[in-house]
């Protein structure tokens, strides 16, 4: 039987604030334990939240930003439980009204290859709500150690309808919503600090069929390629089990990365029963129609938007969009050279081919249908010393003929250790074209065409690609240093007149 | 007045982590019950012209600048905790 997987993504994304959601404590990665408390975090009695108008704006921005609906009034709930990681003993939360609902996340599935553009889907979203992350729990041995930095972290559940089928559809999702996350300056999305985890909930059933299956929920998937390769491996597993004539039971599994297996953490037999209700000490919040639109007004062209516009308006092909647009900074440079140089396709490859070598191969893996998206480190632009200036100077003494390519890839590599401009390497390295004595030049043509009757009868009849076999002499003459445009122009001067 | 029959003492008792003897179910079982049956009581109110509402107060939109200022000390943030090590709370193996 051929049976098909459904599959729900519910993404957690710490939002980017100075100070934790419910107090002003500074909220942070990577301090001492336990050294961004306050009263509040810890739960002490007597303390009241007051809300952080920052992560308001933050969740309000990405709803914008994937097209969701913005609630005009939503509410904070209380979810009970008890679990060492929330001092309350329960989670400050938002249950039946999110602030955002509907949206969608636009994907990319691989093309055919590398450099054809593949399929594009909307996957729709349930809801986005915002609620406070929990401390972290450290396991040992025989005990458990807690710190309540990470307590209090503004956190924005996504979930997504259960609307993707494969494992390459899950990638996709997740690596054009960590880029929205990231162009909307709304969290850096680090999944090694934590600021993006995901759990998938996955189903099988028979090809035809409209019902769900049962649905096991996949955690601890800590990488966007182990989100990938966890479900492909789930689906397998519930194949295998259904085949044999098992049964799929509702159940929680933790999906190990490095071993690519997974295992039973607890059966889900009956839901959690949270008993939320509205949090007392928060007042709603109401979204006016001016408030949305000053936050529209700082939301950023998204990824693909910005891939359709450089391939319509700059003429780009593919492949370098699918490496320029994923990093905001590198587009935005790009750009800049593209105008400077009036050359964007010169400029784009400049920065794709050699820049990004430059800076170390750590261009590789921005765009999405590459398999190692996440270690990809960003280029360092802010510190490159190449500035977009450099590039379309570098562009315009190559198309000018002053500067050959072999000569101009070695003045790219030593503007990347100087910042000088080109014109002043090519002079001191004295790599440009030789800058030749026209009376010296046109002797050279003039011999080379005595020499050829040959081609000269070929292009007299009409055959242009003949000029070629004039150059070859006279680049010889000119010790290669010549500059190609100047000779092209000089031959047909010459054999126009003559 | 009796206990209500929607009322579930073992399963509120479990999810309160409360260990409660026979007769604290017992007792518990019809106070919970005489709340529920109040509940029941205000919900034959005619409340269908009224707006509904989260907050008792008619307030919205109360919060503050994102200004992070200086937390505890963590020797203060731990002073209350049980046992201690590594500057984390120690808590009995848990997971989930």
């Amino acid at each position: 039987m051929n049976y098909e997987a459904v599959i729900g993504l519910e993404v957690h994304v710490q939002v980017k604030t100075r100070s934790k959601i419910f107090t002003r404590v500074a909220a942070g990665y990577g301090h001492e334990p336990n050294t961004l408390t306050d009263p509040v975090v810890l739960a002490l009695p007597g303390t009241l939240p007051v809300m952080n108008k920052a992560a308001l704006d933050a969740i309000i921005k990405a709803g914008l930003l994937l097209g969701c609906d913005i609630a005009p009034v939503c509410k904070w709930d209380r979810k009970n439980y008890f679990y060492p990681d929330s001092p309350k003993n329960y989670q400050i939360s938002q249950y039946d009204q999110p602030i955002c609902l509907g949206g969608a996340v636009e994907i990319e599935l691989p093309g055919s290859a590398r450099n054809v553009m593949g399929e594009h889907k909307k996957i729709p979203l349930t809801r986005i709500h915002l609620e406070e992350d929990v401390g972290k729990l450290n396991h040992g041995t025989s005990d458990s150690l807690v710190d309540y930095n990470r307590a209090g972290t503004p956190l924005m559940e996504i979930v997504s309808d259960p609307a993707m089928h494969t494992a390459d559809e899950a990638y996709a999702y997740l690596t054009s919503l960590r880029a929205t996350m990231i162009y909307g300056g709304i969290s850096d999305c680090d999944m090694e600090k934590g600021q993006l985890r995901c759990d998938a909930n996955i189903s099988i059933r028979p090809v035809g069929e409209t019902k769900l299956g049962v649905k096991v929920e996949l955690k601890n998937l800590n990488s966007i390629s182990f989100v990938r390769d966890g479900i492909a491996h789930e689906i397998k597993r519930q194949i295998a089990v259904l085949e044999r004539g098992g049964i799929i039971v509702q159940e929680t599994r933790d999906y190990d990365g490095m071993t690519g297996t997974s295992q039973s953490l607890r059966s889900k037999e009956m839901a959690h029963d949270y008993r939320y209700f509205p949090d007392p000490d928060l007042m709603p919040v109401k979204v006016d129609d001016a408030w949305k639109q000053r936050l529209a007004a700082e939301c950023p062209e998204l990824p693909f938007d910005k891939q359709r516009r450089f391939i319509a308006d700059y003429q780009l092909p593919y492949t370098l969009t699918s490496v320029l647009v994923w990093d905001r900074a590198l587009a935005d440079y790009f750009e800049e050279a593209a105008k400077l140089s009036g050359k964007p396709q010169a400029a784009g490859n400049w920065i794709v081919n050699d820049l990004l070598r430059e800076l170390g191969n750590v261009g590789r893996g921005l765009s999405p249908t590459s398999s190692d998206a996440v270690s990809g480190v960003k280029p360092d632009l802010q510190t490159c010393r190449i500035r977009p200036a450099h590039i379309a100077a570098l562009v315009k003494l190559v198309d000018s003929g002053a500067v050959l390519t072999n000569a101009a890839k070695e003045i790219f590599v030593e503007m990347f250790a100087t910042g000088e401009t080109p014109e002043v390497i090519a002079d001191r390295k004295g790599l440009k074209a030789a800058p030749t004595d026209s009376n010296e030049l046109e002797q050279w043509c003039r011999d080379s065409i005595a020499a050829n009757a040959k081609a000269l009868a070929e292009f007299k009849a009409g055959k242009d690609s003949a000029i070629n076999a004039f150059k070859g002499p006279v680049m010889k003459a000119a010790k290669g240093k010549a500059n190609p445009k100047l000779v092209d122009e000089t031959l047909r001067r010459l054999l126009a007149t003559g | 007045m009796s206990s209500s029959p929607d009322l579930n003492i073992d399963h509120i008792a479990k999810l309160a982590r409360l260990a409660l003897t026979p007769e604290e179910k017992a007792k518990f079982a019809q106070q919970l019950g005489d709340v529920l049956h109040h509940i029941e009581q205000l919900k034959k109110v005619d409340v269908s012209h009224v707006e509904p509402t989260a907050h008792a107060a008619p307030v919205f939109n109360v919060w503050a600048d994102d200004v992070a200022r200086p937390g505890l000390p963590v020797e203060r943030a731990l002073q209350n905790a049980p046992t201690q090590r590594e500057h984390m709370v120690v808590v009995p193996k848990v997971v989930e």
